[in-house]
């Protein structure tokens, strides 16, 4: 590697020449602040607020696209480097709706901050403001122009998923950011993945807020309110109260759903495990009964938004299986409703989930259960949300013991359940049940390793089971997805059985109602890889770690479902999805 | 280019679109902007259907060719007139006046710039330098040129369009 020497502050420093003036600085212990910079999405120098000064040269640089160079000499907090930050922070603001109280990235905003930081006291610059448009159609997503800086982090991370529904719009002042032709998102071919709000270090891009909802049914008396809370969100929550980033806060994220007062606690885990008995036995069945393979994952709501949008060729190759929390509301609302002789018109269902796509999900006419007319779950949380209620509630999270699910009917879940929010997770616990159920054994060895992991955004791997070879395939991201189905399209890969597709990049654990960190923490991290260990280490502690091992699963069958893929599971488990057109003319003509 | 929108119906200009793409879709994002000026030469603008075919057809988004269409102002997304009326704006012609130009020709026509008359015969957009300085103030009907322009001398060059 090729070394180059600079001093940066007075600190000399000997970096790859590779490195920008940015990452030099993080190397001598000296952060810079950014604003429009997201290593690895939108590196492109727009916002001013990195600029440093360089000795020799003219006019100061953006330190965030700037490469080091032999000799050079930096300042990074000269009087014109201070200054110069101020007024473009000062500017930034001049158009910046500044109703921080009411925002919700309110103690949350990386704009917020550098005001703080750089002691911003007054409003130097008044002027004529960009019109305020709040685009709140979708169920998912919601926009508002007024907050945003137009640093381009949304823009970017739409077109790293390779979705592109964002652009800048417009030139000069009149310049936004939005969907094409000034549409709402909702009517645009988004996916509601949510990365664009995970990116975004304003409050320009939030999720519709549900908590008042869930409030409202847990102080109802005459609902029966339960909630199921994800895999990936124990791996997250704890970074809203504070704890290092990959810590595993399930029992401490049980405990405080118990005392937010939901009458039953259950684990989405337990939903997975059911997921895999149904999709493992479709995957035989159509391997042996000469079905459409390969057959691919539906557990990602952004991902079949995806296929329905921009591949609807491939709509038959997907599981018909619900996701997890959707089989489990199902589920909830039919057999846990009898057994308690309790009206499902009263049950609330309340799923916390690490995806703003499960808000739509939900309420897609799909989820509707044909006979009562009942959502099979009423109310999507993010992780986000969650930890406002349990702020809102007054618990102190990180001093709360640990405590389970509730262990009746429906509390058991497996390891194989709680890898689910990794990419490869899913792949994983299906190998294992099907490995099991083909040689008819309790197969010893189970870990499926080269599944796992983000190194690769597409992963494959081969396995012999039974005299049986099974090739499948991983992607994580739209954008491996896209190349993935493209590659299958143009006969350049080996034809699968199975494949995962997850929509965001690392799976679930990094989805778009996750915990948002700050563009300065995320230079240092995978956080991806930190958040999946969690996962990791939960389903290694567990005794059960294969699904079908799971007894209150193989009790719902026995008690309820009769076989996996028999016809209740059909009517309460299974879905079907339909091509979307993009852009239609309707939309057009509005 | 002649601007050939009035000599093709509707099928003809979707074919001439369905050419131009075939011919540069493989550039992708590359070939945008030329494809945007083709497709605006055919049609006298770029409808938002015309937008969603280029998309498609370069295999970039539809969000990034409307930023493209939104940003230059040569781009416009309402139909124009049989006769473009470009008034130039440009550094000269805004000293030698163009201000006025533009005014007495909306005056003239009862529409705003931007905007094209109700029998689809006019319609004006003002524009950057078009390389004429030394004829300052100029404007352009279609491929015509005028210069030395005073506010004065603009009823009667429109007349001869308007009589056309």
């Amino acid at each position: 590697m090729n070394m180059v020497n600079l001093t940066i502050d007075g600190i000399k420093v000997n970096v790859p020449s590779s490195y920008t003036i940015l990452e030099a600085a993080r190397h001598a212990g000296i952060k810079i602040p950014t604003l429009c910079f997201l290593k690895g999405v939108n590196e492109v120098g727009a916002c001013r607020i990195c600029l440093v000064e360089v000795v020799g040269g003219r006019s100061l640089v953006a330190s965030c696209v700037n490469p080091v160079a032999e000799g050079m000499e930096v300042m990074t907090n000269s009087p014109r480097v201070r200054a110069t930050r101020r007024s473009t922070l000062e500017l930034i603001l001049s158009d910046h709706n500044k109703d921080c109280l009411a925002c919700i990235r309110n103690g949350n905003c990386e704009l917020q901050n550098l005001c703080e930081l750089y002691a911003i006291r007054e409003n130097r610059f008044q002027g004529v403001r960009s019109p305020s448009i709040i685009d709140s159609k979708s169920a998912s997503i919601i926009r508002d122009s007024s907050k945003c800086i137009l640093c381009g982090r949304c823009v970017a991370a739409c077109q790293k998923q390779e979705i592109g529904v964002l652009s800048f719009l417009n030139r000069g002042f009149n310049t936004s950011v939005g969907p094409a032709f000034d549409i709402s998102m909702a009517d645009a071919p988004c996916i509601y993945c949510g990365q664009c709000i995970i990116a975004c270090p304003v409050g320009a891009l939030h999720e519709r807020e549900e908590i008042e909802l869930v409030w409202a049914a847990i102080h109802d008396p005459e609902k029966h309110v339960v909630v199921q809370v994800a895999p990936a969100v124990r791996a997250a929550i704890g970074e809203e109260f504070g704890l290092p980033i990959g810590t595993r806060s399930t029992g401490k994220m049980f405990a405080a759903l118990r005392r937010l007062g939901f009458d039953k606690v259950y684990d989405t885990n337990f939903g997975a495990d059911l997921t895999i008995m149904e999709e493992g036995t479709e995957l035989l069945n159509r391997i042996k009964n000469g079905g459409k393979l390969p057959m691919i994952t539906s557990c990602s709501p952004g991902w079949i938004r995806f296929a329905e949008f921009y591949y609807p060729d491939f709509l038959d190759n997907l599981s018909t299986c619900k996701s997890p929390h959707q089989m489990e509301g199902a589920i909830i609302k039919t057999y846990y409703a009898q057994r308690k002789g309790i009206d499902p018109k009263n049950i609330y269902v309340v799923s916390v989930m690490p995806c703003t796509s499960k808000k739509t999900e939900a309420a897609r006419e799909e989820m509707i259960n044909e006979k009562t007319g009942l959502r099979d779950v009423d109310a999507v949380l993010t992780t986000r949300e969650l930890a406002r209620m349990i702020k809102q509630a007054g618990i102190d999270f990180v001093k709360l013991p640990d405590e389970g699910p509730d262990m009746d009917m429906m509390g058991e879940y497996t390891g194989a359940a709680v890898i689910f929010g990794a990419t490869g997770g899913v792949m994983e616990a299906a190998l294992r049940t099907v490995a099991d159920i083909l040689e008819e054994d309790d197969l010893p060895e189970f870990e499926y390793t080269t599944v796992r992991g983000v190194d690769q955004g597409i992963k494959e791997a081969e396995i012999v089971v039974a005299g049986l070879k099974i090739r499948v395939a991983v992607a994580h991201s739209t954008a491996a997805a896209r190349k993935l189905l493209d590659a299958i399209r143009a006969g350049t890969v080996p034809e699968y059985h199975f494949i995962e597709i997850m929509g965001c990049s690392g799976g679930c654990v990094c989805g778009g109602g996750q915990p948002q960190v700050s563009a300065s923490d995320l230079m240092d991290i995978d956080l991806r890889t930190l958040r999946a260990q969690a996962l990791y280490e939960e389903d290694s502690l567990m005794t059960k770690r294969k699904s079908h091992k799971n007894a209150d699963v193989e009790a719902l069958y026995k008690n309820f479902l009769g076989e996996p893929n028999g016809h209740l599971s059909h009517e309460l488990l299974h879905t079907h999805y339909r091509a979307r057109e993009i852009y239609p003319d309707s939309v057009l003509d509005e | 280019m002649a601007i050939i929108v009035k000599t093709l119906t509707q099928d003809e200009k979707k074919q001439k679109l369905a050419e131009v793409l075939s011919q540069h879709g493989a550039e992708g994002r590359q070939g945008l902007i030329q494809v945007l000026q083709e497709a605006q030469n055919i049609y006298g603008y770029l409808p938002l259907e015309v937008q969603r075919e280029i998309a498609f057809g370069l295999g970039v988004s539809v969000a990034e060719v409307y930023g493209v269409v939104s940003f230059y102002s040569f781009f416009s997304t309402k139909p124009k007139g049989e006769y473009m009326i470009s008034v130039c704006l440009g550094t000269a012609c805004y000293v030698k006046g163009a201000q006025a130009i533009l005014e007495k020709v909306e005056t003239e026509l009862g529409i705003k710039s931007g905007e094209c008359t109700d029998d689809m015969k006019f319609s004006i957009n003002p524009c950057r330098c078009i390389g004429a300085c030394g004829l300052a103030p100029v404007m352009m009907i279609n491929d015509d040129v005028y210069g030395r322009l005073t506010a004065d001398k603009i009823p009667a060059i429109l007349a001869k369009y308007k009589e056309a």
